[in-house]
């Protein structure tokens, strides 16, 4: 199968309100290669988590996907009646989430659990079901797994259950795995341990990741592509080491010099002035131009994202840049 | 109560023994830590064996019209003068022992008390789990329905029930009936609570990953409810349930007390209370007090148990 494994396209999401609906997604767009990482990453708000949920079809109401489409491997998921969507969606998207506090059943042995998912998608019988549970839980790295795979949630540290939150979401052997800010809730010592299994699990069976973050650092270690996120919109897209070497959004230049380094000596961060608009109060034009250092007359009007090279960005800055168009962006 | 017991026990020590488990366990552990809980534990316990085992620890029958004589009738106690020794608590109007007519009446009692509070909790905890769990006009429904049998006092619930029962069945087959009528009436005036509780317990649970999770595996919504949520929102229901025990028995002593309940030929602890009040004025004291002591001694323990449950399994009072 040729085509990227994962399409989004033109994705709209919206939250009926008293006063109308409320537009969270506007007009996301980007593809996911077979294999590929892509990091998301954006300020609280900018709708990474939303974009993952609307893929995996969990959007609960009052949010609604109100255009757009996702593909999977070319086939439309987002507008398949419950049932259908479930028997695609569960067995070829897993999902990691932020908390492994909450997103483990606290009454439910781990080995239960990973059985139930294993046995949701393959047709085998329960002791099958439990060795295949029992070598997930080796390759996740929970020492002496024989004997922890009937323990509770609670009977685990925050990392371990972590660990056992990839084995959940990998268990189904997914081609596409979203993780929600996976390291958020852990203790930094632990999180790079994490960030590195999830990037050699997901190697190993050959799936591409959707890596939600706020952590430039997260992104530069595992990403291929990044994808900037402003007001539910995508600011900027393209190959992690040019993105962060050269930014070509104004927002994303923003975020590269909030970042401190180790060889420049600097008294203060450098910050981006104002905050990101509430989603009821949106400019018109670009989201972003109230706090755009560079902002122009053209800022007025909505930009869409222009391609420069094999990159993308949301930014009238870069209209005169070469077009070469690019499929993937 | 084992069964909420069992998942804080280390499961993934199988070689220790269930002795060693329950000692280390935090919920047996509070239970020994208060002198009242252990000695509600106690009489919680003997009046359940007691009630359990009425046919063979019971003196005499107090149904066999056989073994039953009139002569004998009114007897005071044993203890007291003029008491016949064969009569530990003394004899009613029609020659039964006491005693073995409140353990035969306390296992009346118990039957409808825990039928009562199994059907009141089936009902309560479904429901509950359907309208926190969908949510919409399904739970408007559901919880206003609720709200509206919240205006009734239980008792009086309950009584209406047992009228509309009476009504439809034929006399003779009252009697018959009187049992299922009982803990159909009662079991339906207590799912309110049940209802509620659950309800909330369900929204706070169902927005948790676990339930998102079992949700894109593709888990049917009965399977989230009944194996995921159910057992997550099950620790207040218990508590519930057992106050509810106490006030089903306490319930049911008074419609049979009030001539609604059960019938003189099959007495419960609340029918033995009622013939005995006739002949307090007329110096029979033991026909009403040994009944109401024995209800009084159940409902009060059973009350210290449920306390004891709400405060072990409340995490903030941990």
């Amino acid at each position: 199968m040729t085509g990227p494994l994962l399409s989004v396209r033109a994705l709209r999401v919206e939250f009926a309100t008293r006063k109308g609906p409320l537009t969270a997604l506007d007009g996301v767009s980007f593809d996911i290669g077979r294999g590929e990482v892509l990091g998301v990453v954006g300020e609280s708000g900018a709708g990474k988590s939303l974009t993952g949920l609307a893929i995996i079809g969990l959007l609960d109401p009052p949010g609604r996907i109100a255009g757009g489409e996702i593909r999977l491997e070319g086939e439309r998921i987002d507008n398949l009646p419950p049932a259908r969507m479930r028997d695609i969606r569960g067995g070829r998207i897993g999902v990691i989430f932020q908390d492994p506090l909450t997103s483990l059943n606290p009454l439910m042995r781990i080995g239960d659990q990973l059985a139930e998912t294993i046995q949701a998608h393959k047709a085998i019988g329960r002791r099958q079901a439990r060795e295949q549970a029992l070598a997930w839980l080796r390759e996740v790295g929970i020492p002496s797994p024989e004997k922890r795979i009937d323990g509770y949630p609670h009977e685990f540290s925050g990392g371990m259950r972590q660990r056992v939150v990839i084995a959940l979401a990998l268990c189904a052997e997914p081609k596409l795995v979203i993780a929600d800010e996976p390291t958020t809730a852990l203790d930094v010592s632990v999180q790079a341990q994490i960030i590195a299994l999830i990037k050699n699990l997901t190697r190993r069976h050959r799936a591409a990741v959707m890596l939600i973050t706020h952590d430039m650092g997260v992104i530069a270690e595992t990403a291929d592509r990044v994808a900037v996120m402003y007001a539910g919109r995508i600011a900027e897209i393209g190959e992690v080491r040019e993105l962060i070497r050269d930014p070509l959004h104004p927002y994303t230049q923003g975020l590269m010099a909030a970042i401190p380094t180790l060889d420049i000596r600097a008294d203060r961060l450098a910050q981006i002035p104002g905050a990101m608009p509430r989603l009821s109060a949106i400019p018109r034009g670009c989201a972003f131009a109230p706090r755009c250092p560079q902002v122009f007359e053209r800022c007025a009007e909505r930009p869409p994202l222009i391609a420069v090279g094999d990159r993308g960005a949301a930014c009238w800055l870069h209209e005169s840049a070469p077009a070469a168009a690019d499929a993937r962006n | 109560m084992s069964e909420i017991a069992a998942p804080r026990t280390s499961a993934s020590e199988p070689d220790r023994t269930l002795i060693q488990r329950l000692r280390d366990n935090d919920l047996f552990a509070s239970f020994l830590a208060s002198k009242v809980t252990v000695a509600a534990g106690i009489v919680t316990l003997v009046l359940f064996l007691a009630a359990l085992f009425a046919p063979w620890v019971a003196p005499t029958d107090p149904f066999n019209p056989a073994t039953n004589y009139l002569s004998d009738s009114l007897d005071p106690p044993s203890f007291v003068a003029g008491g016949d020794p064969r009569f530990l608590l003394g004899t009613d109007d029609q020659g039964r022992d006491m005693l073995s007519a409140i353990l035969y009446g306390l296992r009346v009692s118990l039957a409808i008390g825990f039928l009562s509070v199994a059907l009141g909790a089936a009902i309560g905890v479904s429901l509950g789990l359907i309208a926190g769990y969908s949510g919409g006009w399904i739970d408007s429904a559901i919880m206003r329905i609720a709200d509206v049998q919240l205006t009734f006092p239980a008792i009086l619930t309950a009584l209406l029930l047992d009228g509309v029962a009476h009504a439809l069945l034929k006399p003779t087959s009252r009697d018959e009936s009187a049992f299922a009528v009982l803990v159909l009436a009662i079991g339906l005036s207590f799912w309110v609570q049940y209802a509620r509780t659950v309800r909330a317990s369900t929204m706070v649970e169902k927005s948790r990953d676990y339930v998102l999770a079992a949700r894109l595996i593709g888990l049917s919504h009965a399977r989230i409810l009944f194996t995921h949520i159910l057992p997550n929102v099950m620790g207040p229901v218990m508590v519930i349930a057992t106050i509810n025990l106490a006030l089903a028995i306490i319930t049911e002593a008074t419609l049979s007390f009030l001539g609604v309940g059960l019938p003189p030929t099959e007495p419960s602890l609340g029918t033995l209370i009622r013939i005995g009040q006739n002949y307090l004025f007329s110096g029979e004291w033991w026909i009403v007090a040994f009944p109401s002591l024995t209800l009084a001694a159940l409902v009060l323990a059973v009350n210290l148990l449920g306390d004891w449950l709400r405060d072990a399994l409340n995490p903030r009072l941990r």
